[in-house]
């Protein structure tokens, strides 16, 4: 195997000190050495171990649970049910505060997804827990607890769960309608629609229309390490979580709720994450194990399965997708049509509005309508996974954005191009666009050698596509302290997946002036920081980055106003440069940044900065791929031959790790593209939970992944940084489905795109072409 | 009746004895009884790679190994490769490759990547993508993985 080395190319308009270099990240010596301490690997004396009892049907009604026998085995120390979890709802609604954000689920399915009482939804779902001397001890007692179930017909597919004869997970779900309650029972929550222009008019002045159905599978984040947490409910009713996750507030917050406590008797200190992509938002085992421990008087620690993990944590939805487009035969895409279902899971709230969000944005479409259906059914509930939405909408809208460019004859980077959105253009949801660098990113891949380059070989093809995510913005605060030896503690509240702490840390340098090696950055727990929403939504370099920006202005004037007195001269006429703090035209005022740090102690103590954020400047992310594949029309396996992703990251604070997002998600996309998918049974049971049977790639499938960082400024950030971490999933299955009409003629219309499904397809076209 | 077996073994060079139910794994053991937790949890089916260590010279799931099969064996795990005197080649490669982003499949890589090198210390990209298949990472899209082991193979051999 070979691959084309393609030299990393960074777009760069300003020069900085720090940014745009590729220091070392600060906690790397620990994650190469096996010294990092990750959830799992945390250890506290006198703890015992938990494990959830889980039912093996995906709809029941629990007629009795039995703990006797489990509360019986020597050495079980606490069993807990359902039961044992508060009733009592804070709020007058029910809903969970506003510091929770994006996770809109109502309290009361939360509490009921963490441990079910009077019915099961989901296979694999918890309905008891007991607590052990050992994590042996604790499986073997989890089977002496007796459940009795009275089995319900189950519905794991969106559009089925949407029939009206479909089997109905919860009686008080009533469909709401353009926001308005309907009065509807059943699986469907919630009917939005978004529209702009007159969609009728735009395709009456269409000459060329495609549309298609489209279906994609339930996928998972598949992060290599599983959920796990250590929980000890303290004599002084201070409940403390060590796990890993993305958002320690957000999952401090959602335990108090569940469990009915004040917000901070909980601290949550997140430990080292092993992978979350959207998926460690949320609590599941957290509040359970406090219950357990509260029974048992000690800390109580439980990992989970990966089958555990990939049937009962939060996957990413299935779908079914609409969508119909009209140009004009002169290039124009006139009109759009789309029609979004998506699974929410066992209970409502999907990320279908986040798809209809995306579905048309990359493009100017003056008419245009989104309608979109947030649908239940019997599988976990659905959790973020990496532009959560805007893979399943984006597959569908570029798959036919590409056809309409083969009918015109246009080149689908230059059809992309002629209908590009840019500054102004108002997407469907009615808002428009600030700064953004769609354009740049199609030119930087129309002129790039790999778009150039001739395609040799039989059923070798290209296929291209390209996608929009929103990013988040949302709260963050960073704290700084001088040392007196001049280097500068940082503290954080965002657990670091990526490299953040490099990326947060080099922001705070270019500031003060000084070398990156210089801050220490701490991830620390949330008695310890401001409320940090967490890693995730691409929101950490942004954000928390935004806030290390802030903290070490807040140093630099202190250092100014420290100087001031040392010299006895007036702050305004004190600057500080690069590191060196001097005043007056002269030379004879000058001191570096490491020479003040040591008068700090006898000139009036440390000096620390504070910073606190909440940006509303939220850069919009773009990203395109091209990808050559080979596809075997005996077998219908696709192989990735070469891949070139481009993105805006409005400024790449480190790029090493801007690049690694970039190829990181175009994997993950890739592996949703072409393998990934959950095989439900009959009986509505994942069948398929465990690494073996839910193929990721492997370093064997992929190529090298080439990248491109375009670098286009966000005007809401001090350094122009938009965030990087998601795009780069969505334009993978787009554009993989896109090379497959180049090579062997059918147009897919399903995910994953594995031999069975390309087989199908061409089957189903009787070898006749159903692509153009 | 003694519930747990007496077991003799060697791991990063030093003699180890340890007590283990014949039911615990290697990796259980490693990680609970040794509190070696470098070696990671990602699956306990040998599917992700993330336990991988060398025993007897051979590269292995440690949570497909039994404790009690340890007996009399070498063992290498990711807390023996950095020496006093610094990081293995490897490791910093990794680092300046920037080769990991969660960090959470990165002991088993080197592990991997390690006993690659041993075998044959000049491999192709097309060798070191099929050695490296039985380690799963969903982070890097393992780009920078592979160029990192190339880079580390290039400045052993200088």
């Amino acid at each position: 195997m070979t691959t084309t080395r393609e030299p990393n190319k960074v777009l760069s308009q300003i020069e900085y000190d720090v940014i745009g270099t590729r220091p070392i990240r600060p906690d790397g010596a620990d994650k190469v050495t096996g010294r990092a301490k990750y959830s799992a690997d945390f250890t506290i004396s006198g703890a015992i171990y938990g494990k959830l009892v889980r039912s093996p049907h995906a709809h029941a009604r629990i007629i009795s649970i039995d703990t006797s026998k489990a509360e019986a085995h020597p050495s079980v120390k606490a069993v807990v049910t359902g039961e044992d979890l508060p009733k009592t709802v804070i709020g007058a609604d029910g809903d969970r505060p506003k510091t929770s954000g994006e996770i809109a689920a109502d309290l009361k399915y939360l509490r009921h997804q963490i441990m079910a009482t009077e019915k099961v939804v989901f296979g694999n779902q918890p309905v008891a827990a007991v607590a052990a001397a050992t994590a042996h001890d604790a499986e073997e007692a989890a089977k002496l607890v007796e459940v009795k179930y009275e089995i319900l017909p189950s519905v794991t597919e969106v559009r089925a769960a949407m029939e009206d004869d479909a089997p109905v997970l919860h009686d008080d779900i009533e469909m709401t309608e353009f926001g308005e309650k309907t009065g509807r029972k059943g699986n469907i929550a919630d009917h939005f629609q978004n529209k702009i222009g007159d969609p009728q008019k735009g395709f009456e002045q269409a000459d060329v229309i495609v549309e298609r159905e489209f279906n994609t599978a339930t996928v998972h984040q598949g992060y290599i390490e599983p959920h796990s947490c250590t929980v000890h409910w303290r004599d002084d009713d201070r409940i403390f979580i060590w796990n890993s996750c993305q958002g320690p507030f957000n999952i401090r917050d959602a335990t108090a709720e569940v469990l009915g406590v004040p917000l901070t008797n909980v601290k949550l200190t997140p430990q080292e994450i092993g992978g979350g992509f959207g998926g460690k938002f949320e609590p599941y085992g957290e509040p359970v194990l406090a219950l357990l421990s509260k029974k048992a008087g000690a800390p109580v620690k439980m990992w989970m399965t990966r089958t555990e993990d990939l049937e009962a944590t939060g996957p990413s939805p299935g779908s079914y997708v609409r969508v119909k487009m009209g140009a004009t035969k002169d290039g124009k895409i006139v009109a759009g049509e789309a029609e979004l279902a998506f699974e929410a899971g066992a209970y409502p709230g999907s990320v279908v509005e986040a798809g209809g969000e995306c579905v048309f944005a990359p493009y100017d479409i003056p008419n245009a309508v989104v309608d979109g259906y947030d649908v239940v059914v019997n599988k976990s509930k659905m959790a973020a996974y990496r532009a959560p939405g805007a893979t399943n909408a984006e597959f569908a809208s570029e798959t036919v954005v590409d056809e309409l460019a083969q009918k015109l004859d246009i080149d689908p980077i230059e059809f992309r191009l002629m209908n590009a959105a840019k500054e102004g253009t108002r997407k469907v949801d009615g808002t428009s666009f600030p700064r953004i660098g769609l354009v740049e990113v199609l030119e930087a891949l129309k002129d790039h050698d790999h778009w150039k380059s001739p395609i040799e070989g039989d059923n070798v093809a290209r296929g291209f596509a390209c996608a929009y995510w929103m990013n988040a913005g949302l709260q963050s605060a960073v704290n700084l302290a001088v040392n007196s030896d001049g280097r500068v503690s940082l503290t954080e509240g965002s657990p670091d997946i990526g490299g953040s702490r490099a990326s947060i840390s080099m922001q705070a340098a270019e500031i003060l002036g000084i070398p990156s090696e210089d801050i220490l950055p701490s991830v620390v727990d949330t008695d310890s920081i401001g409320f940090t929403f967490g890693t995730g939504g691409s929101r950490t370099t942004f954000a928390t980055g935004y806030a290390a920006i802030e903290a070490a202005k807040d140093v630099k004037q202190q250092m100014i106003e420290r100087a001031a007195l040392i010299w006895g001269v007036a702050p305004e006429s004190v600057q500080m440069d690069k590191g060196n703090i001097h005043a007056g035209n002269g030379a004879e005022l000058k001191m570096t940044f490491k020479e003040l740090a040591a008068e700090m102690n006898d000139t009036g103590g440390a000096i620390t900065g504070r910073g606190s954020v909440n940006p509303s400047g939220v850069g919009a992310a773009f990203a395109g791929l091209i990808v050559d594949i080979h596809a075997d029309p005996e077998t219908g396996k696709v192989q990735i031959l070469r891949a070139t992703i481009a993105q805006d990251a409005g400024k790449a604070i480190h790029p090493s790790y801007v690049e690694g997002q970039l190829q990181g998600g175009t994997a993950q996309g890739i592996g949703w593209g072409l393998n990934e998918e959950y095989f439900m049974s009959d009986e509505g049971r994942m069948a398929n939970s465990s690494f073996l049977d839910y193929r990721m790639p492997t370093a064997l499938d992929l190529p090298m992944i080439d990248t491109v960082i375009v670098e286009v400024a966000n005007p809401g950030h001090p350094f122009g940084v938009r965030g990087v971490g998601e795009v780069n999933i969505a334009p993978p299955p787009a554009a993989i489905a896109n090379a497959l009409s180049r090579s062997l003629g059918v147009r897919m219309e399903r995910l994953p795109m594995n031999p069975n499904t390309v087989m199908e397809t061409m089957w189903a076209n009787n070898g006749s072409s159903n692509g153009s | 009746m003694p519930t747990k077996s007496y077991v003799q073994t060697n791991i990063n060079g030093e003699s180890v004895e340890f007590l283990a139910e014949p039911r615990q794994s290697l990796l259980e053991v490693l990680r609970d009884t040794l509190q070696l937790t470098g070696a990671k949890e990602g699956c306990n089916d040998g599917n992700c790679g993330a336990c991988t260590v060398k025993m007897d010279g051979r590269i292995v799931c440690s949570c497909l190994v039994f404790g009690v099969e340890a007996e009399g064996a070498d063992i290498e795990t990711i807390e023996g490769m950095a020496s006093p005197e610094g990081l293995h080649p490897l490791q910093t490669a990794f680092l300046e490759n920037a080769a990991l982003q969660c960090g959470i499949c990165t002991p088993g890589f080197l592990m991997a990547s390690k006993a690659l090198l041993d075998h044959n210390p000049n491999p192709t990209e097309g060798q070191i993508r099929w050695w490296l298949a039985n380690n799963l990472c969903r982070c890097t899209g393992y780009d920078k993985i592979v160029r990192a082991v190339m880079d580390a193979a290039q400045k052993m051999q200088a």
